[in-house]
């Protein structure tokens, strides 16, 4: 076969990315490699370029400088053939609500150019994926929101795609619906499709990704699998220490000082690799509460932010 | 993953045919299946509007004037105004829509940006909006045709050519309507483009009375309105008397505002999208 076989071949790969708009450097150097068949978690807060970086991939918003390939075609050049190749979930929800669900999928199959006798068979295997077998007649306005996003995921499938990009798949859902998602996302890994999935639910990118790329101001600071992340930044275990509001720069201080790093939560002031503190030091702080390290506190760390 | 799983998606997976950045078919189809789908749902609502409005024109003028009147450029009045109406129709039909249903699609339902995802590029989806409309006015367009002989128009062959020449005025005048909507940048600016530009439009183009009596350089400014053109056309083809010369001019001219207006609305509504 062809080219596009060789699984050699990144299924993204951009390198020096830069945008701007106007005064404003939305993506800043941007380098990214993603394999075939991972997902991969572009965590990173609001404002980090995420959604700028998804819109370069489908050719919305064409880069100032770099390079973009996806499954080997130059973006945007060649743009179409990529899109023809991958599935595209979008943030915003744009269903056709008058619709049914049936009529949303069958729209979108002509879009996706599925030959017309798999039609039928593509439609009814995104509304299994979806859990709406017994849905296809019903308007999209009567769907629930989870369902809705649901129906928004598998549309971007007709096609069986090889690499699925996601903008949020989850935002503003419940917790319960999150969860359900979840389990859709990583049948699709389970099937050797690559997904790329911008998100800022830290848990989210934890549970779900092979890999992690940090985003904040427009760039990659890090990269890695969850756990790698965690035991480079914040080691095994985090312990938890309730200062007094005015002993709180003394303790980060004193703590700083022996070389630990430490992130504040509200009034209490976490030590990453707290594992490792000497008995010395340990003996002059409080007993703490002492939990796991997890990718949260990798965030923090490397972009400052907090998150929701 | 099995070979057999890697078939499965070898076979599954959509053919691309074209080189990429190349005009596809197969996606302008995609576009306009999108809008059949649709119009399965709105059917109805389109096809009150294209008969009401074009049989309560056909009343009230078609009696009300027609009494006065009698004839008109040599044509009863109510003949005159049944064909002008087929222009009035197409423009409805196509330049209304495209003007409001883009922008809406465009700004406030994210229609394009899903659309845009899938392997269509801008100009495949301006064309396929566009031929859409076009189609819709080829039919539809025929309508006022239909009422105006229930009240008496003599059918004749030539009017087998009007469901042509609607859908090429249509096609011109969704384009400059697709164009429009990806100039403005508010609702609010619909008000000047339909005041502004929508009733000079169809009013002066000899649709419910002759030039002649306008002053001249109103006479002129209508040889630019394409709508003018495909009236005579309308006309010439129900009617007879026009030319093989005059008929080719008429043509031209709605082919000519068609290539220009599919090359602005093209390039504005990828100014929009593409940031």
């Amino acid at each position: 076969m062809s080219s596009r076989d060789t699984s050699a071949v990144p299924a993204l790969l951009l390198r020096g990315i830069v945008k701007r708009f106007g005064s404003l450097t939305a993506v800043d150097g941007l380098d990214l490699e993603v394999p075939q068949g991972i997902v991969l978690g572009l965590l990173g807060p609001n404002g980090a370029g995420k959604s700028t970086t998804m819109k370069m991939l489908t050719a919305q918003s064409v880069a100032d400088e770099g390079e973009i390939r996806i499954l080997g075609h130059e973006v945007p050049a060649e743009s179409k053939w990529a899109r023809a190749r991958m599935g595209v979930v979008p943030q915003h929800d744009n269903l056709d609500e008058e619709l049914t669900v049936e009529q949303n999928l069958r729209m979108f199959s002509y879009l996706y150019r599925v030959p017309r006798r798999q039609r039928k068979e593509a439609i009814a295997r995104t509304m299994r994926l979806a859990q709406l077998g017994d849905r296809g007649a019903t308007l999209v306005d009567d769907l629930s929101g989870g369902m809705r996003r649901r129906l928004l995921i598998v549309r971007a499938l007709l096609h069986r795609p090889e690499l699925v990009l996601m903008d949020e798949p989850t935002v503003g859902l419940d917790p319960q619906v999150r969860q359900d998602l979840w389990s859709a996302i990583s049948a699709l890994r389970d099937e050797g499709v690559t997904v790329l999935m911008s998100t800022h639910y830290i848990e989210e990118a934890e549970r779900l990704s092979d890999e992690v790329a940090l985003m904040a101001r427009g760039r990659v600071v890090e990269r890695g699998t969850p756990a790698d992340l965690v035991a480079k930044y914040a080691g095994a275990t985090v312990e938890e220490y309730l200062p007094d509001e005015e002993g709180v720069d003394a303790f980060e201080r004193l703590v700083h000082s022996h070389g630990f790093t430490t992130r504040r939560t509200g009034t209490t002031v976490s030590v990453l690799r707290a594992e490792e503190l000497p008995q010395s030091l340990r003996d002059r702080l409080d007993v703490p509460l002492r939990r796991a390290s997890n990718l949260e506190d990798v965030f923090v760390t490397l972009t400052g932010e907090s998150v929701e | 993953m099995s070979t057999r799983q890697q078939q499965a998606r070898e076979d599954a997976r959509p053919e691309v045919h074209a080189r990429p950045g190349r005009f596809e078919a197969d996606a302008v189809m995609g576009v306009v299946a999108r809008e059949w789908i649709l119009y399965g749902q709105s059917w109805r609502a389109t096809t009150f509007a294209a008969v009401v409005e074009p049989t309560l024109y056909l009343l009230c003028f078609g009696f009300g004037m027609g009494a006065l009147v009698g004839t008109l450029a040599g044509y009863s009045y109510i003949d005159f105004l049944g064909t002008g109406i087929v222009a009035v129709s197409v423009l409805f039909q196509s330049m209304m829509p495209a003007v409001i249903n883009t922008f809406i699609k465009r700004r406030f339902l994210h229609t394009y940006e899903g659309i845009l995802a899938a392997p269509v590029d801008v100009r495949e989806l301006v064309t396929g909006e566009a031929l859409w409309l076009a189609m819709r006015s080829g039919v539809y367009g025929c309508v006022p045709l239909l009422v105006a002989m229930g009240f008496g128009l003599r059918p004749g062959p030539g009017m087998l050519l009007v469901p042509f020449i609607a859908f090429l005025a249509g096609f011109a005048f969704a384009l400059f309507g697709i164009w429009i909507s990806a100039v403005i940048t508010s609702v609010r600016s619909m008000d000047y483009v339909f005041s502004g530009l929508f009733t000079p439009l169809f009013l002066v183009a000899g649709t419910f009375f002759p030039l002649t009596g306008l002053p001249g350089w109103v006479q002129n400014a209508a040889m630019v309105n394409p709508l003018y053109h495909a009236v005579e056309l309308i006309r010439g083809a129900v009617f007879g008397g026009l030319g093989a010369g005059q008929a080719l001019v008429h043509v031209g001219v709605l082919l000519g505002f068609i290539v220009l207006m599919w090359f602005l609305a093209g390039f504005q509504m990828r100014r929009r999208v593409v940031s």
